[in-house]
């Protein structure tokens, strides 16, 4: 027993306990403090739903061997435009969800094919110069959302009529409209988003499906082993730009998920920190700078996530305080820290 | 050896000072559209230069001992705020003030240079980006002491610090008491101009220290280190060892560093001060042409005029220009994020031009 212990422990990695059984005895302590278990998890399950696509973009960069992908605003900015000019041509529903990826994607794919371009030329250095490409292109964006011609009343600031606002309401448009989908409403609190759930299922299965083609070998070859691929004619090049696109792409798509849910479009400087929390999220489900998977980003999201509900709620009434926050800062980039420096261990 | 033409010397010239040369463009167009008047502009930069040098400077340490641009320099700005916190609670004000706020800084962030180099060790190759999370990181601890501990902890006597729940420091604390202290130790005044004399000697006293530094057994180690840490540590440096110094001498001297900051401004933002501390630094110093691997004592102080005249010119330009100041305020925060990824991206980008061509010389004439 203690050896399987020892064992598990070794194989899921002590942040990943700690912050498991964190996450447990918060569930655990929730009823305590009167915090209703069952909202709780409702919470969490939307919240999962909504983040889900976003870190499920972090697994292709990181297959090919570009790393964590901090770069991940470029693919939001995408999805951003996508659903701006969508409430702008005034589709509703399904079809103004669809318009918005329709638009968001092919504009991802651009950017992300000129952002792997970049990538590729910084070999070694991908992940500071992905965290500035990121930061950099969302302040671009900031003069953008003042300037671009844009006219819809229900985005534009009232006086001056020009210039969109900092915050942009679906509602009306596509609010829920994934959300909502087969949703399922159990007694007065417990709320299941099952067609998020559906279309991030499916959107796994279709990442996992891609990553077991010949394209997706060729691509977990390279980031295994650059030179053995190479030597086995294997474009390494072109394959670092495929996962960059790639997840650049379900950053967009991502981003208009967590909208829908969410019911605000946020601009300028909103997805300014928005990889973080993803990256946190998928190296708490085990993945490492090198390998990751579905399960990594299921059990991390849901980890991860889980811990933003129940802080605020559960720690709130215990110690009177709000340390949510600090709490976040703290767990997300010690999970990222701990990833950076943890050396590479060789079983024997 | 041959010998160099003059327009290949011109042409190196432009080529290894593209941004600088980029950057006095921008501001030769901007500060007529800006309609500031010379003598407004020269005394912002005399004092942003007494301002911001410092905490610069910090950088060149560990950019000697190849280890980038160290991003864990907010660990030191942190560890001065604390100081500046207590020392502003114990009602110690003037020269005394700042004395004492470094003495008890100082530990703290020998303490945090220490954490910061041992991490470092651990990701040798991904310094930046480590040093860069450790900062958050270290930014949520500062949150926990300062916003849980002080006053409950550590305690406060001062009401006017604490936030009216009982515990935790303000957001905003007056350093009423220590302004200018260091700038105005020695009062001269050129004409109309204000020159914060103090704040320049401090500085200058330090650039003689990196310059004798460097000559020392020490800085001469690390300069290896900088070049090959595997040939340095055959050579028997010890490279770890090395390292750790590298990264405490600049934290401690960022820690000085937004001590002479603050004195400065007068006013401390206890939550947001230091993580402006550390991009605003590190991109001053890419633009006065200093790279991830090359910095010297004329990069930080052209790079502070030129980073810092921007600054205060893109608003009012852009306000002239587009009719909106707000487009000059977002303008001026995507060019110090855009220089820091495009020198970044040079930089990485020769490395890797460098090393193909070192393997093609081994595989010899094909």
């Amino acid at each position: 027993m203690n050896e399987k212990l020892k064992g598990f422990i070794e194989e899921a990695g002590w942040p990943r306990v700690i912050i498991g059984l964190f996450l447990l005895s918060l569930f655990v302590a929730a009823p305590f403090v009167k915090v209703r278990v069952d909202a709780s998890i409702s919470d969490t399950l939307v919240r999962f739903g909504m983040n889900g696509i976003l870190v499920l973009a972090m697994v292709p960069m990181i297959q090919s061997g570009c790393g964590l992908n901090f770069g991940l605003p470029l693919g939001i900015i995408a999805g951003l435009l996508g659903a701006v000019t969508s409430i702008q041509l005034a589709f509703t529903g399904m079809l103004g969800f669809l318009t918005a990826l329709a638009i968001a994607i092919p504009l991802a794919a651009l950017f992300g094919t000129a952002y792997g371009l970049l990538l590729n030329r910084v070999k070694g250095d991908e992940m500071m110069i992905a965290t500035y490409v990121g930061f950099s292109s969302v302040a671009f964006m900031c003069m953008m959302w003042l300037l671009l011609p844009y006219t819809s009343p229900t985005m534009i600031w009232g006086y001056g009529g020009s210039g969109l606002r900092t915050t942009i309401s679906v509602e009306g448009y596509w609010l829920h409209i994934l959300s909502d989908f087969l949703s399922l409403q159990i007694g007065q609190y417990l709320y299941v988003p099952t067609g998020m759930f559906i279309f991030f299922g499916f959107m796994c299965f279709l990442m996992w499906a891609f990553l077991h083609t010949k394209t997706g070998t060729a691509m977990t070859a390279v980031g295994s082993n650059p030179e053995f691929a190479r030597a086995s004619g294997i474009d390494v090049n072109r394959m670092r730009v495929v996962s960059v696109v790639l997840s650049t792409v379900l950053a967009a798509i991502g981003i208009i998920v967590y909208q829908q849910s969410f019911g605000f479009i946020q601009l300028y400087m909103g997805p300014f920190y928005m990889a973080f929390p993803a990256v946190a999220a998928i190296l708490l489900g085990g993945a490492s700078v090198h390998k990751a998977s579905m399960v990594n980003v299921v059990i991390g999201t849901f980890l991860f996530q889980g811990i933003l509900t129940m802080t605020p709620s559960v720690i709130n009434s215990l110690l009177q305080t709000d340390m949510s926050e600090v709490i976040r800062i703290v767990v997300s980039n010690g999970m990222i820290l701990y990833a950076l420096t943890r050396k590479v261990q060789v079983k024997r | 050896m041959k010998a160099y033409t003059t327009k290949e010397k011109i042409q190196h010239f432009l080529i290894s000072n593209a941004v600088p040369i980029i950057f006095i463009l921008m501001s030769a167009v901007a500060i007529p559209l800006s309609g500031f008047s010379a003598t407004y502009l020269v005394q912002e930069m005399l004092i942003r230069l007494a301002r911001n040098s410092f905490l610069v400077l910090s950088l060149i340490i560990p950019i000697v001992a190849g280890m980038g641009l160290n991003f864990g320099m907010v660990l030191g700005a942190m560890a001065g705020q604390i100081g500046l916190i207590l020392v502003s609670d114990w009602a110690v004000v003037g020269m005394r003030g700042l004395l004492l706020a470094a003495m008890i800084a100082t530990p703290i962030a020998i303490g945090l240079g220490y954490v910061c180099g041992a991490v470092l060790n651990r990701a040798k190759g991904r310094e930046m980006v480590t040093s860069y999370i450790l900062g958050f990181f270290v930014n949520g601890i500062y949150q926990l002491t300062v916003l849980y501990g002080f006053g409950k902890l550590v305690p406060i006597g001062n009401a006017e610090l604490v936030l009216s729940r009982g515990y935790g420091i303000r957001n905003a604390i007056n350093l009423a008491g220590m302004r200018h202290a260091l700038d105005y130790l020695v009062p001269i005044k050129i004409g109309t101009l204000n020159v914060p004399v103090g704040t320049y000697l401090t500085i200058a006293l330090f650039c003689l220290f990196i310059v004798w530094f460097r000559r020392t057994k020490l800085g001469q180690d690390m300069r290896a280190i900088g070049q090959d840490m595997g040939v340095a540590g055959a050579a028997g440096i010890p490279v770890e060892k090395t390292r750790i110094i590298a990264i405490i001498i600049s934290t401690v001297l960022a820690c000085y560093g937004q001590i002479i900051f603050l004195q400065n401004i007068g006013t401390m933002n206890t939550y947001n001060s230091h993580d402006q501390a550390g991009m605003f630094a590190i991109a001053a110093l890419l633009i006065g042409g200093a790279t991830v691997s090359k910095a010297t004592i004329p990069n930080v102080f052209v790079g502070v005029v030129l980073f810092h005249l921007m600054f205060v010119v893109s608003p009012m330009a852009g306000k002239q220009l587009m009719g909106q100041a707000q487009i000059g305020e977002y303008f001026r925060v995507f060019v110090s994020y855009g220089i820091i990824a495009i020198s970044l991206a040079l930089h990485a980008w020769k490395r890797q031009k460098d090393r193909e061509r070192a393997r093609r010389s081994l595989r010899g004439e094909a």
